[in-house]
């Protein structure tokens, strides 16, 4: 399939459905809990007894571990990521992608799955297409991408829409389920990035459409519980 | 403090500050927005970012930097404000990135920029102040990870009574001592100032007396600033039940 979920963010939503976890919304700064039985997790840091928030978000109790879930902000680039991007440049070596965050991506020539001629780059990946590829390092000065793996390559045909990219997790849900219903429901083909570019491609205009609704619906929902039940009620609905 | 009933000419008590507004996510373009008002000045504030900075030698390597723009839209002041940079909203911009850099955390974003729009919509007095608390507000909503959230206020003296959140015609106050106009920016929960000034004349024991004040107000504008930020999220929870 298209699709491919990034295990980090898979961890992270195999807690959030859990119902005996307790939520709160935090702002950076609140005391999330008190005691020294707790462990701080990601987006969160211990002073003395205290649990504090470094962040807006979902505060988390799982267990002893208390972790922030941000549901706003930009794209943080971690290896391994797949993300949506288009080509914005051709060099010598490689490409240069737009992925949406704050450093430069450059896809080098070698990272392409088979052989390409170097004065033929443009045949492979023009100027304005876009590809989903993988985060191969982040460093310092920029990103390098990599399109060996399964699923990656360029997205011929369809369109792409963005969508907060803290959400991603949750748009594509515990293990696929949310992004592979909504597939199911619409019989569109979609891959959604790490950066927040989500990308559709289906059967008929308003399949497609109908995909991009129940998205924006996923990522606008995002603190819900229960909420692949509530998509499946808005797809009874909007029948 | 004086025991005699002080009289301002829109009945608060001395310390007592201006209803206030406050509202996240009012520009849908950016990371973050929000705005804040102190009865009738009114700031929005927009972030956008972390984002690649140019010209690239102002990038920082080892962290990433704040850059704070403040201005007073045109039709904010009676009489019109000339548009564009000026000495005063080059200072205030300075300041107010001074008062909000101890508050956020740019370590895991080297060489990037988080860009920070501040305009005055309406101005009577404390536009500074305010725009800092729709700012801090919307670096939190940018999803920057924060120590804490910013509050501030200008305090001042009018002849000799401490007061809270000065209007205009109170900061043009001429009788006895004058008017004295103390802007303060504070870390909500830790003890930490990050913006002290002053215009006007004022006595070192009574500069004591102000800091002990900014405390006070600080919390009734912290829960102010708490309250937009979870409205944002959980309307949306209350809507679906």
């Amino acid at each position: 399939m298209k699709n491919q979920i990034n295990e980090a963010h898979e961890a992270v939503e195999n807690n959030s459905n859990d119902s005996s976890t307790k939520r709160k919304v935090v702002v950076p700064g609140e005391v999330i809990v008190e005691g020294e039985d707790f462990l701080p997790g990601e987006g969160t840091r211990r002073e003395g007894a205290k649990i504090i928030a470094g962040k807006f978000g979902l505060a988390e109790e799982a267990g002893r571990v208390v972790r922030l879930i941000a549901i706003f902000g930009a794209f943080i680039p971690r290896r391994g990521n797949v993300v949506i991007g288009r080509v914005s440049d051709i060099t010598h070596a490689g490409w240069l992608v737009d992925i949406d965050s704050a450093s430069q991506s450059f896809l080098p020539i070698e990272e392409s799955p088979r052989f390409i001629n170097r004065n033929e780059m443009d045949q492979y990946l023009a100027i304005g297409d876009v590809i989903s590829a993988k985060i191969w390092t982040v460093k310092g000065k920029g990103i390098d991408l990599t399109l060996k793996g399964k699923g990656l390559g360029k997205l011929e045909d369809g369109f792409i829409f963005k969508v907060i990219p803290s959400r991603v997790p949750r748009v594509i849900g515990r293990e696929g389920s949310m992004v592979n219903l909504i597939k199911e429901k619409t019989g569109c083909n979609i891959t959604v990035g790490q950066n927040g570019w989500v990308w559709i491609k289906g059967p008929s205009i308003d399949a497609q459409i109908k995909a991009r609704n129940a998205v924006t619906l996923v990522a606008e929902k995002v603190h819900v519980n229960g909420l692949t039940e509530k998509v499946e009620h808005w797809f009874a609905e909007n029948e | 403090m004086t025991t005699k009933q002080l009289k301002r000419s829109d009945g608060r008590k001395a310390n007592e500050l201006r209803k206030m507004t406050a509202k996240v996510g009012v520009v849908p373009n950016a990371d973050g927005s929000a705005m804040f008002s102190f009865g009738d000045t009114v700031a929005i504030a927009a972030v956008y970012g972390p984002r690649q900075l140019h010209p690239q030698h102002l990038q920082n390597p080892s962290t990433g930097i704040l850059r704070c723009v403040y201005d007073l839209l045109s039709f904010s002041v009676y009489d019109r404000k000339r548009p564009g940079p000026s000495r005063r909203s080059n200072e205030i911009s300075k300041v107010t990135g001074w008062a909000l850099e101890p508050a956020v955390d740019l370590d895991a974003f080297p060489n990037t920029v988080i860009d920070v729009q501040i305009y005055i919509l309406q101005a009577d007095a404390g536009t500074r102040t305010a725009g800092i608390n729709a700012a801090s507000m919307a670096l939190a909503h940018a999803g920057i990870p924060m120590r804490d959230l910013v509050c501030s206020v200008a305090l001042g003296k009018i002849d000799k009574d401490l007061i809270a959140d000065l209007t205009k015609e109170e900061e043009d106050f001429k009788e006895g001592e004058g008017a004295t106009d103390f802007a303060i920016a504070k870390l909500a929960t830790c003890d930490e100032f990050s913006l002290l000034q002053m215009d006007g004349k004022i006595q070192p024991e009574k500069v004591k007396e102000i800091t002990k004040m900014a405390e006070e107000t600080c919390k009734e504008i912290y829960e102010v600033q708490k309250k937009a930020l979870k409205d944002v999220v959980e309307s949306d929870m209350e809507e679906k039940k």
